[in-house]
């Protein structure tokens, strides 16, 4: 089966996608077969807007390794913010 | 056989009398055929299984792959039609046996067919096509690498579906069944629990698991790909309907 363990989260914010920005309410994450991602298994999110529709959707597939990385930059950036601005 | 076909995106009548998008391939120039329903895998009604259609149409078969995810996503590109109904669980079983249902009725009905539908499907669509024939009359079935037939999806996974092996006594029509053994969904286990449960409910089967082949290795446009295990598996798929389908 091509599908594990998926965590879905309430997100606030903005995302672009095939028809330009979209006001963004749901992410999800979950390690899968990817449909372009040259790999057997990749960590794909989605940025979603269900209530606007399945293509009010922006995918990413990243290695394992890619994913990490970007969660500590996510983490680094915040961490370095100036007080009060993140 | 001179491998001229036509393909096209129809409209057929799926479960509860929905109008639902399908896509057909049909030979031309040939008298009589048998019909093949494919279920498309889990990442939806794609380009890579529209191909699959059109090949079975080039080996004088009409082939119909509806559109699972068309009433959840209708126009939206495969991908982003998936994530959907990954999101949802997948496609209800009830709703899955309507549609293919309707696809072999589709395929029946057409001028030339010869009268014979059978049913093939990959990943999900593989454990979809199990279902399919054990839930109405078909002349043949073809899993590959469908998950869950034995055993339940683990906890976590979005999917809700369940088992549905005990199914097997109803089997309405030979089974080949292309498994990779490398796969954990299903493992050669599960695989191995399925050919006893036929045998003992004295069901036609064949199955075969090809070693260094993991799950979807007919993806020809996927990582997955093995091409030995794929070139041997399309044999065995025409060796397997050139016996109960053609004609």
């Amino acid at each position: 089966m091509c599908t594990y363990l998926t965590e879905k989260i309430a997100v606030a914010g903005s995302g672009k996608g095939a028809s330009g920005w979209f006001t963004l309410t749901d992410a999800t994450v979950y390690l899968d077969h990817p449909v372009h991602a040259p790999a057997e298994h990749t960590l794909n999110i989605d940025f979603l807007n269900p209530a606007s529709g399945p293509s009010a959707r922006v995918a990413v597939e990243l290695t394992a390794e890619s994913a990490r990385a970007l969660v500590r930059a996510i983490e680094a950036t915040l961490q370095s913010a100036p007080a009060g601005l993140a | 056989m001179n491998e001229a076909l036509i393909a096209e995106t129809i409209s057929i009548t799926g479960h509860g009398g929905d109008e639902i998008e399908a896509y057909l391939a049909r030979p031309l120039g040939q008298d009589s055929f048998g019909g093949v329903v494919v279920i498309h895998h889990m990442p939806g009604y794609d380009s890579s299984t529209k191909e699959i259609t059109r090949k079975f149409a080039a080996h004088g078969y009409a082939a119909l792959m509806p559109n699972l995810y068309y009433r959840e996503a209708p126009g939206a590109s495969p991908d982003d039609a998936a994530a959907t109904a990954r999101a949802q669980g997948g496609v209800p079983d009830e709703r899955l046996v309507g549609d293919v249902a309707g696809a072999a009725a589709h395929l029946r009905a057409l001028d030339g067919s010869n009268g014979k539908a059978g049913v093939i499907g990959y990943c999900s669509g593989g454990r979809q096509s199990f279902l399919a024939a054990c839930s109405m009359p078909l002349e043949a079935a073809v899993d590959c690498y469908g998950a869950f037939v034995v055993g339940s999806p683990p906890e976590g996974m979005p999917l809700k579906v369940g088992p549905i092996a005990h199914l097997a006594p109803s089997l309405s029509c030979p089974l080949l069944g292309l498994f990779g053994a490398d796969d954990q969904y299903p493992s050669p286990q599960q695989v191995d629990e399925l050919a006893k449960i036929l045998t003992e409910a004295g069901k036609e089967h064949e199955f075969h698991s090809y070693e260094g082949a993991g799950h979807a290795f007919f993806s020809v446009d996927r990582p997955a790909y093995r091409v030995e295990a794929a070139n041997d598996g399309w044999q065995k798929i025409w060796d397997f309907y050139g016996r109960f389908l053609a004609g």
